[in-house]
């Protein structure tokens, strides 16, 4: 009988010692979590993209719980609905998300393109392009292995015919393929804007037609032709300034090469 | 006395893995074994629960349990002393390293009466090991764990892009790659007392 007693004893003792070290623990350690701060992360879509300028939604949640300087239209993946709930939730006034797209510049698709010598190796760009700067004959364009499709939080980015396509249509505009193209092809420009210079060659006119079929030659017909001033060819390739452009499409039609796009955003895709 | 540790902790990580070779914790093996960083983060929670557990257990196995006859009760008294012992790490991780409960918090609460965690305790008791073997021989079993983790979710990866028979589709073509995985395992059997020998 009293080995049954010493058991049950024993067992309620540990279990209670242990319910009572955790209960002080709770109580004592406690992390006070801040309501809007939660609320705010509930809101945020938790891609981690980045966008926002802080490390994952989480510590962007508790920079917007914590300090109201910071504004609350940073999230591109969540853009104007999710910056109205924020400005809500902390009583400030609403602004409208910028959104913006990731778009290729660079068309050197195959049979455009020219190889300078057959890569064998790791299937990556950054690979690629440590040895004599990539295996094609221009240095400035797209590599084609895609490791901006590996790093596409939305698999916007497919590579096909030799060279990365963003579909803009899916594309959230976060940015983090930009910094992983080891040749800065991809850029991104206002969702709004629909003309896109499609090559990044600063070779020469003739160098870059030899290396490309599809290069800028830098011929600055669109430059005189833009009526509102906004395209500059700088190193020989036109750079199109979007706080100017008006979409108006002169460029477009006025490219020899035809190496500057319109594009509707809703069908970005080329 | 080295040696005799580390043919205990060779032992634990490849004779005796415990999810390969005595088939306990397969549910976080299947569960978290879809990406690697996913695998790695759970394989080293189980390694630090399995530690903490052993060290907890070990002195209520010798002055509580054994002296008054009660080994029969290990295995109830060990769950509550684990369960709770994880949930007090939980809180403790929580107030003072943040950013490890963050990267560890989401497989804190599965580990909590994980079987193999309670497994690792009650064979330590079993085979009559003192309190540094037990330690060394838990670490070889999270080790062990980390390690099949590891491999299965190279695995898997595998496994996403193979285009298997529709019968075959999603676990049941899992749990067959996790079998011959397993087999493989099975090679290891008698070399660890060869090679220290």
């Amino acid at each position: 009988m009293s080995g049954v007693i010493i058991a049950v004893a024993i067992v309620t003792g540990v279990g209670l010692l242990c319910s009572a070290v955790l209960v002080v623990a709770s109580k004592f350690m406690t992390v006070s979590v801040d309501e809007k701060e939660s609320l705010i992360r509930e809101i945020l879509p938790g891609v981690n993209c980045g966008a926002c300028g802080y490390s994952g939604c989480d510590m962007y949640a508790k920079a917007l719980a914590s300090d109201p300087s910071v504004a609350v239209n940073l999230c591109i993946p969540g853009a104007d609905s999710v910056s109205r709930e924020i400005s809500t939730i902390l009583g400030v006034k609403h602004e409208d998300v910028v959104e913006k797209v990731a778009v290729m510049r660079c068309n050197g698709v195959c049979g455009a393109k020219k190889e300078k010598h057959h890569y064998v190796g790791i299937e990556s760009c950054s690979a690629a392009k440590q040895l004599f700067g990539g295996q094609g004959a221009c240095t400035y364009g797209c590599i084609g292995f895609g490791d901006c499709a590996a790093a596409c939080p939305v698999n916007a980015i497919d590579v096909f015919n030799g060279i990365a396509h963003i579909d803009g249509r899916d594309c959230i505009g976060c940015g983090l393929c930009v910094s992983k193209c080891p040749n800065g092809v991809i850029r991104v420009i206002p969702a709004a804007s629909k003309v896109v210079v499609v090559c990044s060659n600063h070779d020469k006119g003739a160098a870059a037609r030899k290396k490309c079929a599809n290069g800028c030659i830098g011929c600055k017909k669109c430059e005189t032709n833009c009526p509102s001033e906004a395209i500059t060819v700088t190193g020989n390739l036109a750079e199109i300034d979007y706080s100017k452009c008006d979409n108006c499409g002169a460029c477009v039609s006025n490219c020899p090469i035809g190496c500057i796009a319109y594009e509707d955003s809703s069908c970005r895709y080329y | 006395m080295f040696k005799s540790l580390l043919i205990v902790l060779m032992t634990a990580v490849l004779v005796n893995n415990y999810v390969l070779k005595q088939f306990l914790g397969i549910c976080p093996f299947l569960g978290v074994s879809k990406k690697l960083d996913q695998a790695v983060g759970m394989g080293v929670s189980v390694t630090f629960v399995m530690l903490m557990a052993t060290a907890v257990t070990y002195p209520i196995q010798t002055f509580l349990l054994a002296p008054f006859g009660l080994e029969y009760l290990q295995t109830i008294v060990f769950i509550l002393v684990i369960a709770s012992l994880v949930q007090l790490v939980e809180i403790v991780l929580k107030k003072y390293i943040p950013a490890l409960s963050r990267s560890l918090g989401v497989y804190l609460p599965l580990i909590t009466t994980n079987c193999a965690v309670l497994g690792v305790t009650l064979n330590n008791v079993s085979d009559g090991y003192d309190f540094v073997t037990s330690m060394v021989s838990s670490l070889g079993c999270g080790l062990g764990f980390l390690l099949a983790m590891v491999l299965f979710a190279g695995v898997r990866s595998r496994l996403e892009e193979a285009n298997p028979p529709k019968a075959f589709q999603g676990l049941p073509i899992i749990l067959t790659a996790a079998s011959i995985v397993s087999l493989s395992f099975m090679g290891f059997d008698g070399i660890i007392e060869n090679l220290f020998s």
